[in-house]
């Protein structure tokens, strides 16, 4: 498969009417194709509402974001893990794979499911699933679109550790099998550090990029205390407005 | 022995007691009942009129259900229509089922067309309120994950609208059925050239209590094989997904 796409984020202004002051002004961020970018920063900061203008759910805003010359809002679909599950709980673990894309065929679904560790559970609602097993379904959806890009907001928030290390290899082996660009939101440096080749800190009201590091590549150990560092010594303020 | 079972055995032990503490002509007993809608039957007028009533009853349910459900999506989508029209939903809610039917009437004449549309005009407001409130309910997070994923709208709508409408549906179909079952029988009694409600207010001339229960004891069945024929198995089939089977 060919390598993901390039990004090219040029926001003038993104405001919520609630809010007194736009959540970005002048905000501009390429991002490499086939790279693995991690969006870290305070809650309220705007990184899920970046995400969701880079899918292209979120087209109110001024100033363009262009996937490899694409506009966001035509573009093909990215595979995107929202912050939760969010799985049609009237369908099945399979059903949900398929649902986001017609070509899909049970049997594509049902491989992706045992990528994610869920061989068996092919029949099960989401009810009947646990939040880390939803989460999986979710992550298996996202790559059933055989994305080129890959669009995650905070997809591991909420899991227990050790289900955290095992979906992330799961999330890590995905991805070098796709060679899919990913735009990682989270705010957890250490995630940040195991799984991006490059860490954006965003921070303030309007959001500002406050550093730009590369990271020693997937998997790596040393980026998460540089970003942990940074976060300190700047010591972002978190709001309270989920956005 | 299921308690669904039991009910109507209940029913009819009490039906009984009952009919043993008045005289018969007031009061008859269910076996009474049983052999006038037996003989009833046997003529052939009784299922005449009930079919001519469940016609009527089919007709106007069918059509409020679309009307209603059209314009309740309309409304619950689009806020401008709803302020523009929501007044005239609660003025429909509660104009009284007989002052439609007397005016049609009037415009119409005693017709087929007068009796059908004025069960529709009293049905089609209770369906467009239940459909309002389902459309507004709707979670916009499936519309995200619709538009993330380019959904195209038929498979929005299949996978994503449908099921999210299917319980008001369901509920609009229920509560509709039974206000249809009552006021199609009243507007039967006021103008009609037959069916269970103009066979009642004929028994109702003679004080002829015996053939009145036989009619409504007959309808009351029909629609009791309608619920659990029907509607339940409809409803278990809709939310089959919340059966736990862990």
């Amino acid at each position: 498969m060919a390598d993901g796409p390039q990004l090219n984020i040029d926001i003038v202004a993104k405001r919520f009417a609630v809010l007194p002051v736009p959540l970005m002004v002048d905000l501009h961020l390429e991002v490499a194709a086939a790279s693995v970018v991690a969006l870290v920063g305070p809650s309220g900061v705007g990184k899920s509402t970046l995400l969701r203008m880079i899918a292209g759910i979120d087209t109110d805003f001024a100033g363009t974001i262009v996937i490899d010359g694409v506009p966001a809002a035509t573009a093909p679909p990215a595979g995107f893990v929202f912050q939760d599950a969010r799985l049609l709980p009237w369908l099945t673990a399979e059903a949900n794979i398929r649902a986001v894309r017609e070509a899909t065929t049970p049997a594509e679904a049902r491989d992706l499911l045992g990528r994610v560790g869920l061989a068996g559970y092919e029949n099960a609602y989401p009810h009947e699933l646990s939040g880390g097993m939803q989460r999986r379904v979710a992550l298996a959806r996202a790559f059933s679109v055989n994305p080129r890009l890959l669009l995650l907001d905070e997809p591991f928030v909420s899991l227990d550790r050790h289900l955290v290390t095992e979906v992330q290899q799961v999330f890590l082996d995905l991805v070098r099998d796709t060679s899919a660009t990913v735009v990682l939101v989270t705010h957890l440096p250490e995630d940040a550090a195991r799984l991006a080749d490059r860490a954006i800190l965003l921070t303030g009201q309007p959001a500002r990029i406050i550093a730009d590091i590369v990271l020693p590549g997937l998997r790596g150990t040393r980026g998460a205390a540089e970003i942990s560092r940074l976060i300190d010594e700047i010591a972002l303020p978190s709001s309270e407005t989920a956005l | 022995m299921p308690w669904e079972l039991i009910s109507p055995i209940l029913l009819l032990v009490v039906w009984q007691a009952l009919a043993m503490l008045f005289p018969g002509r007031l009061f008859p007993t269910p076996i009474a009942v049983a052999q006038q809608i037996w003989t009833a039957t046997v003529s052939g007028k009784l299922l005449a009129d009930m079919a001519k009533t469940l016609t009527r009853a089919g007709i106007a349910f069918a059509i409020s259900m679309g009307i209603g459900i059209a314009i309740g999506i309309v409304l619950g989508r689009i806020r401008l229509a709803d302020r523009l029209f929501s007044t005239w939903v609660i003025i429909g809610l509660n104009l009284p089922a007989i002052v439609i039917a007397i005016v049609l009437y009037i415009w119409l004449g005693l017709t087929e067309v007068a009796l059908i549309l004025a069960v529709i005009v009293n049905k089609v407001p209770l369906v467009i309120a239940t459909i309002r409130e389902g459309v507004r309910s709707f979670s916009r997070d499936y519309d995200e994950l619709a538009r993330a994923y380019r959904m195209p709208l038929g498979r929005r709508l299949r996978l994503i609208f449908v099921p999210q409408l299917t319980p008001y549906v369901l509920a609009a179909a229920r509560t509709g059925l039974s206000l249809i079952w009552k006021i199609v029988l009243v507007f039967e009694v006021l103008g009609s050239d037959g069916g269970v409600g103009f066979r009642i207010s004929e028994f109702f001339q003679f004080f002829d209590i015996k053939g009145i229960l036989a009619y409504t004891t007959a309808f009351i069945l029909v629609v009791l094989v309608f619920e659990y024929g029907i509607m339940r198995p409809l409803e278990r089939s809709a939310v089959k997904w919340r059966t736990d089977r862990s």
